[in-house]
């Protein structure tokens, strides 16, 4: 595997490996109106036992380059167009099909937003967990259902040896998510994709989850991918931050740094977004307009329509993630910003 | 009770009643032992019923003019069950909502029409309650067919029109259908619906859960700006608990059916003194990594009881690391806490614990 590690992916040190390495990916649909490019031209790495959020808005590309990196992408209308996917060392666009179908669950596994409709409403919990089993190490039934209540009581769900017969709708959101995650970890896979894993949950339960999986994550010392649109969430748990914009990363750093001293427009007008106690009664800071539409991206920059400093460049040239710098020159280990202005968005 | 349509003293005396204007600050709409209990049946001919999910049981509060009332409580506390109540979508199963004096529990016909011209909301999904074969104009302009007194047939264009400048969307979108529209222009059409009867109050709920978080500042802006400008009382429904604490003048934290603490944004925030209020506001995700390593927080056990069978006494009691015998025999009632009676502190608010405490909480902002 390649040891060059360029100043736009998100690692300043090259002494050990990364778990996931994801080179320029990009991704498209194809779709009656056109083509949408969902992903164009993502980086970023992961190591073992170290959490990467990515956030971004729906239609961001966060979920799709993560389904392209588990291989479960919708193809068609989805495609892979370019770019490479490094997981310990193999590049994962160029391993069969069968090879690949191996490495999910074993290897990498997801936990998915919504628990309930990625279950089997018609199969038992246990039968649903000792599949993983059943499928990647040829257990018989009895031996499957044992490492089923197994892990159901690792995650911590009360009564793993009853409940293990129940079916998912007898489970509450938040202990769903805990099926959910016991399975992903039943194989003990190296890296695991959290795709907001607690969106659809109550805080107080939210709260519960989060902690789960820190904790798991620490004990088998896995790579977690955290994909989620909370910035509260993304504070507590992540090491490093990269926040997606309409297909690219338009900003990576360390969670401290980028909540301290944001160095991208839009990740500034997304902090500055959240009420904030000082700000009661007045208007809250808004980034104006909406969205872009993937099928027609503005060119340039895609966040110059909305963005506050936006000056002729910004709609002309595509800016490329820079590393930033402090001002006087100091290098910020892992820190990049796709904006022409990033020194103004930083120390301005 | 309302079938004499013209000759009902009822409804004649809650159309004059809605005309009254109310001092800013006074109750407009005072809840009392609000209950909404859903009956659970057994059998298919000879139904009976077998029990009830008590989704709302015995809630009071009062909502004043002018003000935001935020509402918060995780899902299954009741919190939408208590808007669609409070909207004659549901007939409550007993307790009174008196709007201006009047109760409106439960009224039909002349009255009710009064009373929706007045009390009107705001749903949380702005792609389901909207019909995708109407057109913006047609779906703004609905309500103007059935109180055609607000706006004459003649002038509805053009109402519909500035209704839609103020929700900040160009007039001449009129004629576009709702899947023409973001999520965020969307809700802005369903405010825009909610305002087309000026009314006194409007009823929101989740408003803006479904949205991104950059256009999420956009609706809470609008909303209140409008508050401003038309002089609404909002009761704002909401799990966000930074969102409802930016807008609301009133916090009341629901339980499985019951309101366990309410008071200003400040007693309810720097304050609470009910455990579920604290471990609610420890456990919201504070976005600013800094010190997140030292933050204490107060994770509960076990899931929310199903309300068809509640715990005795206080029903938090399951969940709560405070609980003792007293809370399984006793019903602990809204009030202020006696420990806190007259003391002038924020932590003297009600609170519905037998065992209150102020505690500070560094939570949500």
């Amino acid at each position: 595997m390649s040891t060059a590690v360029s100043a736009r992916e998100m690692t300043a040190d090259s002494a050990d490996a990364p778990l996931l390495q994801v080179r320029d990916l990009h991704v498209e649909f194809r779709t009656r109106d056109g083509v949408a490019k969902a992903v164009n031209g993502v980086s970023y790495s992961v190591r073992a036992g170290e959490t990467l959020a990515i956030l971004g808005e729906s239609g961001s590309g966060k979920s799709v380059s993560s389904q392209a990196v588990m291989g479960i992408l919708d193809s068609p209308p989805g495609f892979v167009t370019g770019g490479e996917i490094v997981f310990k060392g193999r590049d994962l666009l160029k391993v069969g099909k069968e090879e690949r179908r191996q490495i999910r669950g074993a290897q990498m596994a997801m936990v998915f937003q919504d628990a309930l409709s990625s279950l089997n409403p018609v199969l038992t919990v246990g039968s649903q967990l000792g599949e993983m089993y059943r499928v990647h190490k040829g257990s018989n039934r009895k031996e499957a259902k044992l490492k089923a209540i197994e892990l159901m009581e690792k995650v911590g769900i009360p009564g793993a040896r009853e409940r293990v017969n129940q079916y998912p709708h007898q489970f509450s959101g938040g202990m769903r998510q805990r099926v959910m995650i016991a399975m992903a970890l039943a194989l003990e896979p190296d890296l695991i994709i959290a795709d907001e894993p607690t969106t659809a949950l109550d805080v107080t339960v939210q709260a519960q989850v989060m902690e789960l999986l820190a904790d798991l994550q620490r004990e088998y010392n896995m790579g977690l991918i955290l994909i989620t649109h909370d910035l509260g969430v993304v504070a507590d748990v992540a090491d490093k931050i990269a926040v997606m914009y309409a297909g690219r990363i338009v900003e990576t750093a360390p969670v401290h740094e980028l909540y301290a001293r944001p160095a991208h427009p839009y990740t500034k007008g997304l902090l500055q977004s959240i009420p904030r106690l000082d700000q009661k009664g007045q208007e809250l800071f808004a980034i104006k307009g909406l969205p872009p539409n993937l099928l027609r991206i503005p060119s340039g920059c895609a966040f110059n329509p909305r963005c506050p400093m936006a000056q002729e460049i910004c709609s002309a040239e595509v800016p490329l993630l820079f590393p930033v710098t402090e001002e006087d020159g100091t290098e910020l280990p892992g820190r990049g910003s796709a904006c022409h202005f990033w020194k103004e968005a930083l120390h301005g | 009770m309302a079938d004499g349509q013209s000759t009902d003293p009822e409804a004649a005396r809650i159309e004059a009643a809605v005309e009254q204007p109310v001092a800013r600050g006074t109750a407009l709409l005072q809840v009392r032992d609000l209950k909404m209990h859903f009956p659970l049946t057994q059998g298919i001919l000879f139904k009976k019923q077998v029990g009830a999910v008590k989704a709302v049981d015995g809630i009071s509060f009062d909502l004043n003019q002018g003000e935001t009332l935020g509402i918060v409580g995780e899902s299954g506390c009741g919190k939408s069950t208590l808007a669609k109540v409070l909207m004659n979508l549901e007939r409550a199963t007993s307790g009174q909502v008196l709007y201006k004096g009047e109760d409106i529990a439960g009224v039909s016909g002349r009255a009710l029409k009064a009373i929706r011209r007045n009390i009107q909301m705001v749903f949380q999904d702005p792609y389901t309650s909207l019909n995708p074969r109407m057109t913006v104009g047609d779906i703004i302009g609905e309500p103007y067919e059935i109180h055609p007194e607000v706006a004459p047939k003649g002038d509805r264009r053009k109402a519909v029109q500035d209704l839609l400048d103020v929700v900040g969307l160009n007039p001449e979108y009129i004629n576009r259908y709702p899947h023409q529209f973001s999520g965020g222009q969307r809700q802005r059409i369903g405010i825009a619906r909610g305002l087309a009867l000026k009314p006194e109050i409007i009823i929101c709920d989740e408003p803006v859960s479904a949205l991104d978080v950059s256009v999420q500042a956009q609706v809470i802006n609008l909303l209140g700006g409008l508050q401003q400008e038309f002089n609404l009382s909002y009761m704002f429904i909401a799990h966000d608990l930074s969102i409802v604490r930016h807008i609301s003048d009133r916090v009341g934290v629901m339980y499985l059916g019951k309101m366990v603490e309410i008071g200003s944004d400040e007693e309810i925030y720097e304050h609470p003194t009910h455990p579920y209020t604290q471990a609610l506001l420890s456990a919201v995700p504070v976005p600013d990594p800094s010190g997140r390593e030292g933050r204490e927080r107060i994770i509960l056990s076990g899931d929310i009881p199903s309300p068809a069978n509640p715990p005795s006494g206080c029903r938090f009691r399951t969940r709560c690391w405070k609980a003792q015998q007293r809370c399984a025999d006793e019903e602990p009632l809204l009030a202020v806490p006696a420990v806190f009676l007259g003391l002038p502190t924020a932590a003297a608010h009600e609170s519905a614990c037998h065992f209150a405490e102020d505690v500070d909480i560094v939570g949500a902002g």
